[in-house]
């Protein structure tokens, strides 16, 4: 499409006249995005509340306060993290020398942002990426059509409109878009999409982050308050209706387990929505009918017993928090992420058995343990592998700055959040700044070569033992 | 049989025997000792692959190698334990950090110009991460591979580490199998071709490639020693190095004095006859060699020229007054070539690269520190090293790796390991403190709403500076005042005592 190569250039030759290099420049436009986000809170509120029916509690905790964090974060850091790398370990043959490392922007970036925290899973790569110093080009979910407006609305009205642009489009204006070079792609979504992202960016070598997802496995295993469990598993499963890359997916628990944590999820989610889900206000809808049937369909298919919720209704895309059990391993519920408000229980006879499901299955983006038993977390987290790991609550691993949120195998590559995006957005440039003295410590290295000479270079260049940084002389 | 020794690695990583700390360190002690017992039988190798001087073979590959499996033998430790991280209102009892995992199979794929180090750094790397890894050393050099392919199953795991052998049709055949890694060294066409196939199987890649590595000469610096750094960097493993400065940039004023200085260095490195000094080596192959040949087409040696195809010999060669729309400057040279073209100045010259792609690495000799910021500050390259060449590589606890079209990803020391590793972020939590979680619960109400969003906010404790003057200076003065009081106090006590 023309109008997008148009656009690309543009903000391509602003980041070649070095606007978005200065600290200055940065720190404005996050400041920007900031007044942006704290100006608009009931506008953003009300976009989430029509696409998602997302409750005003969940938006202000899950998109709203979750940026102002990274941006607050971020305008407090960022001198910080700007500065070059001194602290580098030398060795004798640069001991008079200065090494550092720069942080380098890339250039023009693409993040595609994705529907179920259509806000937050744009605007945290968003803030990583100014931090770094680049152009960037948003590309919203067209599936929350509110919310896209208001982001084409409001971005251009606070930022620079030369360094900053919202494309919008579906599929095939993403395909299209995809043709076009950028120096970093930051994509959060499914799997099948990442895959055709990665082959869209390997003719540019374009380097690419990957927020995907996958089955998060949710173990709740020997002694343990099932009460406190049975609250926070209910907590980080609903939220959102179901539609968080992290929720915890399924359960793995003994039958014992499984028989005491029944009735405490029925009185969590009690006290959460009342009697009917349906009718309160704290429940989230499914995003569109399409992903509505899917999950009825899923939910139909299954060989798995309802022993809570079960019902749904198609005029406005709910479905019950729904919790069922002898749920067996080749189910239609263990085929693919569920992404809703459906809890699988599978029972297992012991920890290795469930640490071995999960080995067969990919690497998911979370994996969660609810145990009194330091002996139990410890287990699973050095037999398993995933993207991030929480001991005895959901999601809230996520909402710390200072830990990377990314997956590993199939759930994701790359990482971001705080510090660890303004890294993805930048190349960390090592430089070497040599002496002009010691000359006839480098004449060691020239031919004509001898023994005698690489004897002497041998002894300058070995690791000594107790020291630390080797030295080659290539 | 690809797939076999992929299959074999596989389930020998699922074993977890890879995993221990001590496993790792005895891999890695043993490759150090199949270095330094095999260092006659490599050399020998890396003669007939590439005329490498038995002296240029030691410096080039196997310091840095020792070095590297020393630094991991000794800071593993480190490298593997839990890392720390800040916390917030929220987490503040519990526990939180970053784990560092291994990923599971990586292949390495390795290069012909340094075949030793630029196949087994990665795997340094992979086996200190606790990895298994399937290494495919470059067919190029084959001599080198098959001895590769003899010595690593008599040192190392042979499950773990399997080397496979084979050219284009081999390396397909690998690619298709599914990794938890790729680590690839060599030019940009076939780094594509990495990264498509990787990207079926959404594998993470690592490409070190490379690119026309431009060095830049200011007119006012000490030419006799650039010179003497710029040859010898140049004209290493015959210029066949993807850090190696590819062109030179400088003033016409100061051109032919580079000219002359190069030529006077040459001499005192290899002689009158290049081609007969033991210390000059060859290009790889009948290809390469043809290949660079071309470029020189059409164009007068200001040093050197002369060639001779049976021996794949190319003298050290220097071009002037090189346009910048020539075959030489459009491709990276990889051969013992130096063309030279002339900017007006340090603008002229930034403006040049910047039009180019981004190179593995950027030089820049100049006794004028504000050149030195400006070419800093307004290019971009992998790496740079100022007033010298390539020595960016060899400090490992600088990041090796390219950015665009020069690479992707980075190691040396630590970087490799976790290059290797995946970062996995760890919060484990009590199930005490209910109370404060209490908030988040639904139904909602604005004051709950308010309490979540208070215990949201990090960091903790605000560092910034002028806390951290308040808190010193605070501490000053509350130390001052409690000397006061207590020489008070000693006072008082003194006089109400008449024992004095």
């Amino acid at each position: 499409m023309a109008n997008q190569s148009e656009v690309i250039d543009r903000l391509r030759a602003t980041f070649r006249s070095g606007m978005t290099i200065p600290e200055q420049f940065r720190m404005n436009q996050l400041q920007k995005l900031l007044s942006l986000v704290e100006e608009n809170e009931q506008l953003i509120i009300d976009a989430l509340h029509k696409d998602l029916h997302k409750p005003k509690f969940e938006s202000v905790l899950s998109e709203i306060q979750i940026t102002l964090n990274d941006l607050y974060f971020a305008i407090e850091n960022l001198r910080t993290w700007m500065q070059p790398e001194y602290n580098i370990g030398k060795n004798l043959a640069t001991r008079m020398d200065e090494c550092f490392i720069r942080r380098e922007p890339l250039g023009v970036v693409l993040i595609i942002g994705a529907w179920n925290y259509p806000l937050h899973l744009i605007l945290l790569p968003l803030v990583a990426a100014i931090a770094a110093g680049n152009c960037v080009i948003l590309k919203p979910s067209e599936i929350c059509q509110a919310t896209e407006q208001l982001l084409a609305e409001l971005i251009p009205k606070y930022l620079s409109q030369d360094c900053y642009a919202v494309l919008c489009g579906g599929a095939e204006e993403t395909k299209s878009l995809l043709k076009n070079r950028f120096d970093h792609i930051f994509y959060t979504g499914s799997q099948a999409v990442a895959r055709s992202i990665l082959l869209a960016a390997a003719p540019h070598l374009t380097p690419v982050t990957l927020e995907l997802g996958g089955k998060s496995p949710c173990f709740i295993y020997g002694r343990i308050d099932i009460q406190k469990a049975a609250r926070r598993l209910c907590w980080s499963k609903f939220f959102n209706t179901g539609q968080s890359c992290v929720a915890p997916d399924y359960v793995l628990c003994t039958v014992e387990t499984r028989d005491a944590l029944l009735p405490a999820i029925q009185e969590t989610l009690l006290s959460f929505y009342g009697s009917d889900p349906g009718e309160g206000p704290d429940m989230g809808r499914i995003v569109t009918l399409r992903h509505w049937r899917r999950l009825v369909d899923m939910l139909r298919k299954s060989k798995g017993k309802v022993v809570i919720g079960g019902d749904s209704r198609e005029e406005d895309k709910y479905i019950a928090p729904t919790v069922l059990v002898d749920v067996p391993e080749a189910d239609s519920l263990m085929q693919e992420e569920i992404f809703g408000p459906i809890l699988p229980i599978l029972t297992i006879e012991s920890l290795e058995e469930g640490i071995d499901y999960i080995n067969r299955q990919e690497k998911p983006l979370a994996l969660y343990v609810f145990s009194d038993e330091s002996s139990v977390v410890s287990t699973v987290l050095n037999n398993t592998s995933s993207g991030g790991f929480c001991g005895n609550d959901g999601i809230v691993h996520m909402a710390l700055p200072g830990l990377p949120f990314g997956g590993v195998g199939a759930s994701g590559m790359g990482s971001y959040h705080g510090r660890w995006g303004f890294e993805t957005f930048s190349h960390r440039r090592s430089c070497m700044n040599r002496s002009w003295l010691l000359e006839m410590v480098n004449v060691l290295r020239y031919p004509p070569y001898s023994e005698y000479n690489l004897g002497w270079l041998r002894w300058a260049t070995t690791l000594k033992k107790g020291s630390w940084g080797g030295c080659t002389v290539m | 049989m690809e797939k076999q020794a992929v299959q074999r690695a596989k389930e020998a990583f699922v074993t977890g025997r890879s995993r221990p700390l001590e496993f790792r360190v005895q891999q890695l002690k043993s490759l150090l000792r199949m270095i330094t017992d095999r260092q006659g039988e490599i050399a020998t190798a890396l003669k007939q692959d590439i005329n490498r001087s038995q002296f240029d073979t030691s410096l080039f590959e196997l310091i840095g190698l020792e070095n590297e499996i020393n630094l991991a033998v000794s800071k593993l430790a480190q490298w593997a334990a839990p890392r720390p991280v800040e916390r917030s209102l929220l987490t503040i009892s519990d526990e939180v950090y970053i784990q560092p995992e291994p990923l599971g199979v990586v292949l390495i794929i390795g290069a012909w110009n340094y075949p030793w180090a630029l196949t087994l750094q990665p795997l340094v790397g992979a086996i200190a991460a606790g990895n298994a890894a399937v290494i495919k050393p470059s067919e190029l050099s084959e001599y080198s591979a098959s001895l590769l392919k003899s010595l690593l199953p008599r040192y190392l795991d042979q499950e773990l580490y399997p080397v496979v052998c084979g050219g284009v049709s081999e390396t397909q055949e690998l690619l298709r199998q599914r990794f938890d890694h790729v680590f690839y060294t060599g030019n940009s066409t076939v780094g594509r071709l990495v990264m498509e196939a990787a990207a079926r199987h959404l594998t993470p890649v690592t490409l070190e490639l490379g690119g026309k590595s431009p060095c830049y000469i200011d007119k006012n610096v000490d030419l006799r020693v650039a010179c003497r750094r710029i040859t010898w960097g140049k004209f290493v493993n015959c210029g066949q190095t993807c850090i190696a400065p590819d062109y030179i940039l400088c003033e016409p004023s100061i051109q032919n004095r580079l000219v002359e200085g190069i030529r006077q260095t040459l001499l005192e490195f290899y002689g009158p006859d290049p081609k007969s000094s033991p210390d000059y080596g060859r290009i790889i192959n009948q290809r390469h060699f043809n290949r660079v040949m071309a470029l020189l087409e059409g164009y007068t040696a200001a040093v050197g020229g002369q060639s001779d195809a049976s021996q794949r010999y190319i003298a050290p060669t220097v071009v002037k007054d090189v346009p910048p729309h020539a075959r030489l400057m459009q491709e990276e040279i990889f051969g013992p070539v130096l063309p030279i073209v002339t900017v007006s100045d340090v603008d002229d010259a930034i403006h040049f690269i910047n039009e180019r792609e981004k190179p593995l690495a950027l030089y820049v000799f100049s006794s004028n520190k504000k050149v030195i910021k400006r070419m800093l500050a307004e290019t971009t390259s992998g790496g740079v090293t100022v007033n010298d060449v390539m020595m960016q590589y060899t400090l490992s606890s600088l990041p090796f790796g390219g950015v665009g079209q020069s690479g992707m990803g980075r190691y040396h020391g630590k970087h490799t390991f976790d290059q290797l590793s995946h970062l996995r972020a760890c919060l484990v939590k009590s199930l005490g403190m209910e109370g404060v979680n209490m908030a988040r619960y639904p139904p909602q109400d604005p004051q709950k709403a308010r309490r979540v969003r208070l215990a949201m906010r990090t960091p903790l404790v605000d560092f910034s500076r002028g806390t951290y003057v308040w808190a010193v200076s605070a501490t000053v003065v509350a130390v001052g005042l409690l000397v006061a009081l207590t020489v008070i106090l000693l006072l008082a006590a003194g006089i109400s005592c008449t024992c004095w």
